[in-house]
């Protein structure tokens, strides 16, 4: 099975009657030989949940994993729209046995349990790395690892630059679920527009869904006709939301990728994935056997996620204002969830006094909205 | 009508042509069809691992075929195989977990029983919504896969979520204990078996038993059936009861053999591919297995394709949409070809 392909493949007990199996039925089912490399190059498998254009998360990893292509000791394969069934179990069994892949990127959130997780036990050479995920000592095998980036901190940004370019200000955030990764996305734009004004409120409206194109135009037209004059959101592609925006002609912010070409006229901000720093680095410990790290964070800081180039509507007032929050992320200085916090019902939950910092994990077990968010978790 | 040289001829005519429209499309990508049909092969049969990947994508395709043969039979049109598979996957979760501690076989018969239980009732809904209010069945079962989703996202979100689920809202899970393993050595789990077997023993009943011959007569001609003195309705809700078992099994397989609990990814499409191997199948319960073999074969080796030829993932659509029409026009030319029924009728 491994014998003429230079990455050596995993052989527990288990592959080995497999590969009896195999070279048993070798004559039978013409068993294709394994693609063979000249030099041993660095192979990474990426797998996303959705289409690759689709303006959106899975575009923002392609756009990561295209990177890799530019370097001459890498190979990076991928596949897209891959359900989170057993159908992702067998893309990568399918990459690494068909492909020698050495490193996977399982991107989506569901991935992880118990699909990567069962895969990383068959395979115990071969390192998974999830976006998203919490990798947790205690409990994951040793080859599984998880990285991550604080988007919240770009949408903090935008929340800034929607304060300030809001009229009625009435803010629209369409969200797949209430998710805790999603909470807080709702909750850095709405603390960001109240510190510009503490009357402006966001109306949010869950589709229950990651990608349902028809749900979110609903959502978007009747936000807007609810005079909401910006709207952003956290679903996988951004794109109806953006357009309808622009259709009706109100300010957007975008989300996951630079959407800018879609709203010419109201396109503000938004916050983007920066993954080709991020897959870049990961192939270069690879390539030069460090460690990988278990567990992967950043935010603007380390370059994980950036902010969109500011649209034209986009006031100079705005701008400095978005401005010198991006350098408060930059210097660490700047803390979003710092006490008195109250949730939309009143109670309490970040008493005076108490700080949670980016890196806090409190803060990614999040279930409440912030006081100004019109809205049920 | 049941020529079975007849059918063989027109299906395999039908798939070759098929292929070679799909030849034409790889070659207006850019690409050697030859090459991409070596890829399709490689990654679908052409190793052990490539047939472990294509099986296991086949079984639950058998079971939510199974839910458009059986109504197809007393002529109802039932695309409702998501809704039972989501229906099946949550009802026996709840089982399984309120079972939790009482062993493994317990556990299992349960959820199996549960699963059935319930995706039957689903769709032996859809039949009586038919036969009692006249609900169009097709857009009826179409429907209630959407009602299905939304109770089940209402409940995971909600009051069956496991906190420990953040961002991926699930039920807790039923226990690697209770879990329906693979077989042998393979990475195929057993509900490559139960697709095997429901296909087997409905092809049975549809064939060689009274019922089976029964429900024909009511696909047939529901006047002459009622004429006839046969129990119509029993016999209508029994196919659609049936058929929506095989859906809701499937749903518990998904959660016994794979999830190891209740989420989003019961609603995988599972249902919809159901409904064309189906139809491919021509409502034959045993020919679903070498179509569902087919089908989970074509998706098997889209990543490969994806992967080796800069193929984008809709090409597993493509080539799908391609056989699933021409297999629908040659049913033109069934009874067209005298010299094959020449010496059947001679029989008969």
């Amino acid at each position: 099975m491994s014998k003429n392909n230079p990455t050596k493949l995993p052989m527990n007990r288990r592959d080995f009657i497999q590969t009896c199996a195999v070279t048993g039925l070798g004559l039978a089912g013409g068993l294709s030989s394994l693609p063979v490399s000249a030099k041993p190059k660095v192979t990474m498998g990426f797998i996303y949940v959705g289409p690759r254009d689709d303006y959106g998360y899975n575009q923002a990893h392609f756009q990561g994993k295209t990177a890799l292509a530019k370097l001459d000791w890498a190979k990076a394969v991928d596949e897209e729209n891959v359900p989170e069934t057993i159908e992702v179990q067998k893309a990568m069994e399918s990459m690494i046995n068909l492909d020698g892949t050495q490193v996977l990127f399982p991107t989506s959130f569901g991935y992880f349990d118990p699909h990567i997780l069962a895969m990383a036990k068959r395979y115990p050479k071969v390192t998974f790395l999830h976006c998203g995920g919490l990798w947790d000592e205690s409990k994951h095998p040793k080859n599984v690892g998880s990285y991550f980036g604080y988007i919240d901190e770009p949408v903090y940004v935008s929340g800034i630059v929607a304060g300030h370019m809001s009229k009625s200000k009435k803010l629209g955030f369409i969200a797949a679920m209430p998710i805790p990764q999603v909470l807080r996305n709702i909750n850095n734009f709405t603390l960001a527009a109240r510190s510009v004004d503490p009357n402006i409120t966001t109306t949010v409206v869950f589709t229950g869904s990651w990608s349902n194109p028809v749900k979110e135009a609903e959502a978007a037209n009747s936000l807007i006709d609810q005079g909401i004059d910006v709207l952003t959101c956290h679903v996988d592609s951004p794109k109806v939301i953006v357009e309808s925006a622009e259709k009706r002609g109100i300010f957007s912010c975008g989300y996951h990728t630079n959407v800018a070409a879609l709203a010419p006229k109201g396109f503000l901000t938004g916050a983007e994935w920066n993954w080709s720093t991020v897959y870049t680095q990961y192939a270069e410990m690879i390539r030069d056997g460090k460690p990988i790290p278990n567990l992967v964070r950043g935010g603007l800081k380390e370059n994980v996620v950036k902010v969109s180039p500011y649209g034209s509507a986009v006031t100079p007032a705005a701008k400095a204002a978005a401005d010198a929050v991006i350098q408060s992320f930059m210097d660490g200085s700047m803390v979003v969830y710092k006490g008195p916090i109250k949730d939309n019902k009143g109670r309490e939950v970040i008493p005076k006094g108490t700080e949670y910092a980016q890196t806090d994990i409190w803060l990614e077990s999040m279930d409440w909205l912030v006081e100004g968010v019109i809205g049920t978790t | 009508m049941l020529n079975l040289r007849e059918t063989w001829l027109i299906s395999l005519g039908a798939l070759t042509v098929a292929f070679m429209l799909v030849g034409i499309f790889f070659a207006s990508t850019g690409n050697s069809p030859f090459e991409v049909f070596y890829t399709l092969y490689r990654g679908a049969f052409g190793s052990w691992f490539s047939w472990q990947n294509t099986l296991v994508r086949a079984a639950p395709l058998m079971l939510t075929a199974l839910c458009t043969v059986l109504p197809a039979r007393v002529g109802l049109i039932v695309i409702g195989g998501e809704g039972a598979v989501v229906v099946g996957g949550l009802c026996s979760t709840l089982v399984g977990l309120a079972l939790r501690d009482m062993g493994p076989f317990t556990v299992i018969t349960a959820m199996v029983l549960t699963g059935a239980l319930t995706g039957g009732l689903w769709i032996a809904a859809v039949g009586a919504l038919q036969y009692f209010r006249n609900v169009n069945e097709t857009i009826s079962s179409l429907l209630l896969n959407y009602i299905a989703i939304a109770i089940l996202n209402f409940l995971v979100i909600g009051i069956l979520k496991d906190p420990a689920t953040l961002n991926n809202p699930s039920t807790h899970a039923i226990g690697e204990a209770n879990m329906i393993g693979n077989i042998g050595a393979s990475t195929i789990h057993w509900g490559l078996v139960y697709g095997v077997v429901a296909c087997v023993g409905l092809w049975v009943i549809c064939r060689h038993s009274v019922f089976g011959f029964a429900a024909d007569v009511v696909g047939g001609n529901i006047r002459a059936a009622r004429l006839a003195g046969l129990p119509v309705v029993k016999i209508l809700l029994w196919c659609c009861f049936l058929g929506g078992a095989a859906a809701g099994l499937a749903g518990t397989l998904e959660v016994a053999a794979v999830h190891g609990r209740a989420n989003n990814g019961l609603n995988a499409g599972y249902g919809y591919a159901g409904i064309l191997v189906a139809f491919l199948a021509r409502h034959n319960p045993l020919a679903v297995i070498p179509y569902a073999i087919l089908l989970g074969g074509i998706q098997a080796s889209g990543g490969l394709m994806q992967r080796a030829h800069n193929l984008p993932d809709a090409t597993v659509y493509v080539i799908q949409g391609i056989i699933f029409m021409v297999i629908l026009t040659s049913e033109l030319f069934y009874g067209k070809f005298r010299w094959l029924h020449a010496t059947r009728e001679a029989k008969s």
